[in-house]
C-alpha cells in the first residue's frame, strides 16, 4: 500500500530538481521556464496526494487552478522570450544585463 | 509488493529521470520532449491517486498545449545550442549545494514525520457527498457551486494572459501596405465621374 510519505518525498525530489535546474542552467531562459513547470508539477502532485489521503476534493480543485495559472504563466513567459529575442538578438542569460544587476 | 506500489515506483522513477534529463540535455528540443514524458508519467501517478479528471487535463492542456507551445518557441527562436563548458562548470557547485541542502532538509522532515491523517480536522468534506459519482462529476458539482468565484477569476487570469501575449508580440512592420477601407471610401475630390458617350471613348 502506498503511503503519503512516498508521494511527498517524490514531489520534494521533483521540486529540488526544478530548483537545481534554475541554478544550473545559465544559458537558456527556456530551460528555466521548463524548470518552473517541473516545480509546479511537483506542487500539484503534493496537492493531489493530500487530496487522496484526506479524502477531500479541495486539493484537486486547487490543483486545477494551479494548472490554469501555470498555463497563463507559460504563455506570457514565452511571449516575453520571443519579443526579447527579437529586440536583443539573443536569449542567453549571461548577456541579459541591461539593468546591470 | 503490490501492483499498485510497483506502478508507483515505475512512474516516479521515469518522472525523476526524465526531469533530470530536462535540465541536463544540451538540445532544448530534447528537453521539451523529456518534459512531455515527465508530464505523461505524472498523469499516470494522478490516475493512481484517483484524480482521473486532472490526469486527463494534464495530458490535454499540458502535453497538448503548453508543451507544444514550448516546442514551437524552441524551434522558431533558433538559438545556439552549443554550451561553453567553462561557463557551465562555473555554476555546478552552487547548484548542487542548494539542491543537496534542499533535498536533505525535506527528506529529513518527511522521514521523521509520520502523518497521522485521522486526527486532522478537515473542512466540510466535499467528497463524502459524492460516493458513487465519478471524479469528473464530483469536481464539476463542487467547482461550479462552492468555487464559482475562483473559477471565474481563473478565467479572468487566462483572458489577461491571452491579451498580454497578443499585445507583447504584436508589432507594426515598416513598409507593409494594407488596405484601409475607411480611407478608401472617404476619398473626395480625387475621383471624376465621367459620363462616357457610346462609341467615343473618354480622355483622361
Amino acid at each position: 500500500m502506498i503511503e503519503l510519505n512516498q508521494f511527498l518525498i517524490l514531489s520534494a525530489l521533483l521540486f529540488a530538481i526544478g530548483v537545481i535546474g534554475i541554478f544550473l542552467n545559465r544559458k537558456n531562459v527556456i530551460i528555466i521556464l521548463m524548470s518552473i513547470e517541473i516545480i509546479l508539477l511537483s506542487v500539484n502532485l503534493n496537492l493531489i496526494a493530500f487530496s487522496y489521503f484526506l479524502n477531500d476534493l479541495t486539493g484537486q480543485i486547487f490543483s486545477l487552478f494551479v494548472l490554469t495559472v501555470a498555463a497563463a504563466e507559460a504563455a506570457i513567459g514565452l511571449a516575453i522570450l520571443v519579443i526579447y529575442n527579437r529586440n536583443a538578438g539573443s536569449i542567453e542569460i549571461e548577456k541579459i544585463n541591461a539593468l546591470k544587476g | 509488493m503490490t501492483a499498485q506500489l510497483l506502478t508507483f515506483y515505475l512512474f516516479s522513477g521515469v518522472i525523476l529521470i526524465s526531469s533530470l534529463m530536462v535540465i541536463s540535455t544540451k538540445n532544448p528540443v530534447h528537453s521539451v520532449l523529456f518534459l512531455i514524458l515527465s508530464f505523461l508519467n505524472a498523469a499516470g501517478l494522478f490516475v493512481i491517486l484517483h484524480a482521473e479528471f486532472l490526469a486527463m487535463i494534464l495530458i490535454i492542456v499540458y502535453v497538448g498545449a503548453v508543451a507544444v507551445l514550448f516546442l514551437f518557441v524552441v524551434m522558431m527562436l533558433d538559438f545556439k545550442t552549443s554550451i561553453n563548458k567553462d561557463n557551465i562548470l562555473q555554476y555546478i557547485p552552487i547548484g548542487i549545494l542548494i539542491g543537496v541542502v534542499f533535498i536533505a532538509e525535506l527528506i529529513i522532515v518527511l522521514i521523521n514525520t509520520k502523518f497521522d491523517l485521522s486526527n486532522i480536522q478537515v473542512l466540510p468534506n466535499p467528497l463524502s457527498d459524492f460516493t458513487g459519482k465519478s471524479n469528473t462529476e464530483a469536481i464539476g458539482s463542487v467547482l461550479y457551486t462552492d468555487y464559482i468565484l475562483y473559477f471565474q477569476l481563473s478565467g479572468v487570469i487566462l483572458l489577461v494572459a491571452m491579451i498580454g501575449s497578443i499585445v507583447l508580440t504584436l508589432r507594426e512592420r515598416e513598409g507593409v501596405k494594407r488596405q484601409v477601407v475607411s480611407e478608401q471610401l472617404q476619398r473626395q475630390g480625387k475621383i471624376d465621374l465621367v459620363d462616357v458617350k457610346s462609341g467615343k471613348g473618354v480622355d483622361i
